[in-house]
């Protein structure tokens, strides 16, 4: 009874289907919920008392506030108060958006409104609260706010140049953070290659546009003190710490609510300033004060993203081994570093991870972070990953064209060896256990590549050009506090679940992750089910509420599955060895003789039913009086998890993307793309396979379409769904999924994320293979989104 | 954003509208399908003290046959032009227009008057217009007159529409056995705004000379453009490879496009010169023959 569990011993292979619930397409629970239009996202929220706010944002990339009256917008029927930055400042504190672990990081404070300046375009400056948004909107409409524009600095390439506008002058200049990795003898390794390529690569500055817009409905209670706060986001937790210390207020004071949230990818997890004014308005008014981002201003106030430029270089010599990466990666992330996680992370992973899938000795990579009077980048959907990967890639395929290799053999020569591990790769990243050469094999079976190839040359002579790409990327999972917590973030890597039964036998997991329409729900069900052992329509996951769920970091960074998986397996594993003392003691059995199956609790080596956990509960709950006095009988247990063996669970996978390019028109037609990934123990396929799809379309949308465009005084120009351009179903092409399985050993569960390998590569497979099509007309993009203006420029034809 | 506060009142004759406009002034906003002034509502372009609802009124709606004119209705919606009999027989070119424009859910709301009256320079149905040497109807408290649809589009979202006046219906002239038409366009994702397209229209004789041929580019300038250069080109030419080039050619000095955000002007020259091949292409004897 008191032997460890092992994978083995709880069924968690494959082998043991189908009497788990662990690698099985069990149906989310949650989606008629969602599809029926029953959700309950913050804004239908409702809650007496209510008052609407809306924000009037700065017209101006950069100025100063002159003078804020406010006079006739206080008039504006149904208007009930407005408030300026310095009314803000006096019940909310600035905050400074740095991490220590990042050496010689800076940024200013960030009030919720500005006290003097505006510094992008579309900076919330002056708020209204009125009887209806409606009204809100009419006040905004009669605010009269003088400006003095100021000289705006756009250009992330001159940020740092002696002429530069110093967007925080106490600053001294426009330097956020940089950081240098190098190891080996780069200077050495490149004077000695056969070849050196090299290329500037560009990211488009896109979004991440979410279904639901960000929404909060903040609530302070003046006879409790309490500040109870409705809020679509990914880290309730962490916004419950961000409340109370912005606001002066104890955490246990404050409780954040997320029921259901209509999409986040890494946009709902950061601090934004319109939606704490949100909270300190309804601090000061003591009611309830409700925002909901429109169109318009998610596109100007959500976190963009991916906003690079990197020159890269690669040495390799004769026979295609890669003997080095010089690269040099330049981010603007607009006037602000986004509190808490900083706006230095995507540059700093875009250290971490370039030249991530390969073998080779001698690296460098620098990052340089700079200010600019746009809006702020932070943290997206696989945070620094397809920008690593469209640099790496880009530039093995570049090699094997010097060299005149087929590009899978390039790769095949030089991907970590599967039996390699634990490897250590030269920006430092430590790797438990991959599988580039397994997964390359298993794209290889479902990539039909003489096939494709045959029609490639057919259509050649056709005047038709397609093109074949592939991808190897990495990706960083399950983050330990080496992620944020070093740096001084109050962020939990740490994760608990709370799983108990009730006097019927049904079963109740509270978890600190939580749900956005990933699954969170479905696979936290899943695993509660398995490791008690009943059927999984009787487990209920509530998640989203800090007030009753154990302490945590939510879902970002793909560790829903690997780190509150996890807590949720051991203390169902827990609450299971407490249901069969109790079952042992009523059934004169030893507990390590009984087995709970399917609600019911058996003999474990003939499965003969012995009680169901129904009449186990009701003499637990009701007849307490018939059990032995010294019976432990709690049915609850908790538990938490962290990682402690390694920093990140990396994970691993390959792409392919098989496209037409229109050489007249410029437009790119996706016929087919492949996707192996292993982000080890799959929990349920199909919501694995159906990540990857959704990250990959999310990869191919930053690649082909989305782009948030700015004018030459900063103005961001792409503010409809008109303008910017999401990926539509109708341009998507075929996807074909498929796994190889590593587990991590520091869990029971063995899982890894899976939510962003799918947008991890994608970019790169596709730029690769436009490029393959364009090849023999002598073109080449590199710079993303790959747009019809940039494909004609590269053939010439404009 | 939310609308701004205003009135709605429906009008069920046109009567009721010039009484409504009466009373109201500039202040009214007719409404149709709404697909396009709703959103510019939501975005607080405009701020009208009432809506018209005329979705209502009989006498702008249906699609009839009068002699060799095609009549279609304003209240006209696109899915309905999409699906219907007489347009496919008598105008193919509306016909096979239609799933460029927008989406579904757009399609089933917009109607044809509207999207004439706005006059996007990138939307599809002002170039087949024009392409069809069609003639709006325009209806007033005065009584009607007829515009030309070539007469019509006068600027960046801007028509030949008297303050009093709106659009009642469409009449093209109905194809013959000798017409050839062609609608094609370059957009980013299927349903967007074409970055450049062409509606094409033309009369191909049975000696294969072309005659009335009517280019309309648009997307690529302030509203349809009828390239007299290009079509000129083709004027009592037999179609073939080097009437297209010519065409092509007098493209140049057809067209004067602005950039965007897809791109810049010379972008939009090239996917024109792209576009009138594709276009023409159509009518090669060799491509008839295969069709």
């Amino acid at each position: 009874m008191n032997d460890m569990p092992t994978p083995a011993s709880i069924g968690l292979s494959r082998e043991d289907l189908p009497n788990s619930y662990i690698g099985r397409s069990v149906p989310r629970p949650n989606v008629p919920k969602l599809v029926q239009g029953r959700a309950t996202y913050t804004d239908d929220v409702a809650v007496p008392r209510l008052v609407h706010a809306a924000f009037l944002r700065s017209p101006h990339a950069h100025a100063r506030i002159v003078a804020i009256d406010t006079a006739a917008a206080a008039k504006v029927p149904g208007v009930v108060r407005v408030f300026t930055g310095a009314d803000l400042a006096k019940v909310c504190d600035p905050w400074v958006a740095t991490l220590e672990h990042l050496k010689g990081m800076k940024s200013a404070p960030q009030y919720p409104l500005p006290l003097e300046r505006a510094t992008w375009q579309g900076e919330p400056v002056v708020a209204v609260v009125a009887d209806s948004r409606a009204a809100a909107e009419d006040g905004v409409a009669a605010l009269a706010v003088e400006w003095e524009p100021l000289a705006a600095q756009l250009d992330m390439e001159t940020a740092l140049d002696p002429g530069a506008v110093v967007i925080h002058p106490a600053l001294g200049d426009n330097l956020v953070f940089t950081r240098t990795a190098e190891k080996g003898d780069v200077a050495a390794a490149f004077a000695s290659a056969h070849k050196v390529v090299e290329a500037t690569f560009v990211t488009g500055r896109h979004t991440g546009v979410t279904l639901e817009a960000r929404s909060i409905l903040a609530d302070y209670n003046r006879a409790e003190g309490t500040l109870t706060v409705h809020h679509s986001t990914q880290a309730p937790h962490m916004m419950q710490g961000v409340f109370a210390k912005q606001l002066r207020m104890e955490e246990g004071a404050v409780r954040v609510i997320c029921k259901d949230v209509g999409g986040s990818f890494g946009i709902k997890v950061h601090v934004y300033p319109d939606e704490v004014a949100v909270a300190a308005m309804a601090r000061i008014m003591g009611r309830p004060v409700k925002f909901v981002a429109d169109r318009f201003e998610s596109f100007v106030s959500d976190i963009h993203a991916r906003d690079h430029r990197i020159k890269g270089r690669i040495a390799v010599d004769a026979e295609g081994k890669i003997l080095g990466f010089d690269i040099d990666d330049r981010t603007g992330i607009g006037p602000y570093s986004v509190y808490p996680r900083t706006s230095a992370i995507e540059g700093n992973q875009v250290v971490n991870l370039c030249g991530g899938p390969y073998d080779f000795a001698n690296y460098r990579c620098t990052t340089t972070v700079v200010f600019q009077n746009k809006t702020p980048t932070c943290q997206y959907r696989a945070v620094g990953h397809p920008i690593a990967t469209a640099v790496t890639e880009g530039l093995v395929d570049l090699a094997a064209e010097a060299l005149g290799m087929d590009p899978i053999e390039i790769r095949r020569r030089n991907l970590i060896r599967d039996d390699a591990y634990p490897y250590t790769s030269p920006p430092g990243m430590r790797f438990e256990g991959l599988s580039h050469h397994a997964a390359l094999a298993k794209l290889l079976e479902m990539v039909p590549v003489e096939r494709i190839r045959a029609d490639q040359a057919e259509q050649r002579r056709r005047g038709v050009h397609r093109g074949l790409g592939f991808a190897s990327f990495i990706e960083l999972t399950n983050p330990s506090p080496f992620m944020y917590g070093i740096g001084g973030a109050r962020i939990s890597a740490q994760d608990g679940a709370t799983v108990r039964m009730d006097p019927d036998g049904s079963v109740v997991v509270l978890s600190g992750v939580t749900e956005q329409g990933q699954g969170t729900d479905g696979i936290l069900r899943q695993i509660v089910a398995h490791g008690v052992g009943v059927p999984v329509e009787r487990v209920k996951v509530i998640t989203g509420d800090t007030q009753t769920t154990p302490y945590g970091g939510g879902t970002w960074a793909c560790r829903g599955a690997g780190i509150g998986g996890e807590a949720a397996l051991q203390s169902a594993i827990a609450l299971k060895q407490q249901i069969l003392q109790v079952a042992g003691t009523m059934l004169q059995a030893a507990p390590g003789s009984l087995d709970i199956v399917m609600g019911e609790v058996v003999e474990r080596e003939t499965g003969r039913a012995r009680m169901p956990l129904g009449e186990l509960g009701r003499i637990v709950y009701f007849r307490g009086d018939t059990l032995p006095k010294d019976l432990a009988r709690e049915l609850v247990q908790t538990r938490h998890f962290i990682t402690k063996e390694y920093p990140f669970a990396f994970t691993n996978g390959i792409q392919a993307s098989w496209v037409e390019v229109d050489v007249e028109t410029g437009i790119v037609k996706l016929l087919e793309h492949w996707c192996v990934e292993d982000c080890g123990r799959v929990i349920n396929p199909l919501l694995v396979d159906e990540q990857v799809r959704g990250g990959i379309v999310q990869g191919l949308g930053g690649a082909l379409y989305e782009h948030c465009v700015y004018d030459e005084q900063g103005n961001l120009l792409t503010t409809t769904m008109a303008d910017y351009l999401v990926p539509m179903s109708a341009e998507m092409p075929e996807m074909h999924v498929g796994h190889v399985e590593t587990p991590t050993n520091e869990s029971l569960l063995g899982a890894k994320g899976a939510g962003e390998a799918g947008t991890a590569g994608a970019p790169a497979a596709l730029m690769n293979a436009i490029n393959d099509a364009l090849r023999p007309l002598g073109a080449r993009v590199t710079e993303q989104p790959f747009t019809p203006a940039r494909i004609l420029a590269a053939l010439g034809r404009i | 954003m939310k609308w701004p506060a205003f009135a709605y009142e429906r009008a069920s004759t046109l009567q009721d509208v010039w009484r409504l406009r009466a009373e109201h002034g500039e202040g009214a906003r007719l409404v149709a399908g709404g697909q396009t002034l709703l959103a510019t509502l939501a975005f607080r372009l405009s701020e009208p003290s009432v809506l018209v609802d005329i979705t209502r009124i009989e006498a702008l709606r249906g699609v009839t046959v009068q002699g060799s004119t095609l009549r279609i209705g304003a209240l006209t919606r696109h899915a309905e032009l999409g699906r219907d009999p007489l347009v496919a027989r008598h105008a193919p070119l509306l016909a096979e227009a239609v799933p460029y424009i927008a989406h579904p859910a757009i399609r089933n709301r917009g109607t044809i008057g509207g999207s004439l009256a706005y006059a996007d320079p990138a939307a599809e149905l002002p170039a087949c217009v024009v392409a069809l040497d069609a003639t709006l109807v325009l209806a007033s408290p005065a009584g009607e007159r007829r515009v030309a649809a070539r007469e019509f589009f006068t600027g960046l979202l801007e028509t030949a529409l008297k303050p009093d006046e709106l659009i009642a219906a469409v009449e093209v002239p109905a194809a013959t056995p000798a017409s050839r038409s062609a609608i094609v366009e370059v957009a980013r994702r299927s349903g967007d705004y074409a970055m450049a397209g062409l509606a094409a229209s033309l009369s191909l004789g049975a000696d294969g000379r072309v005659s009335a041929p009517r280019l309309v580019y648009f997307g690529v300038g302030n509203g349809p453009v009828l390239a007299a250069g290009a079509s000129a080109a083709l004027e009592g030419k037999a179609l073939d490879a080097g009437a297209i080039a010519a065409a092509q050619a007098a493209l140049a000095r057809d067209i004067d496009p602005p950039s965007d955000l897809h791109g810049p002007p010379e972008m939009k020259r090239h996917l024109a010169r792209v576009l009138t091949a594709r276009a023409l292409s159509r009518f090669l004897p060799a491509a008839e023959a295969a069709s």
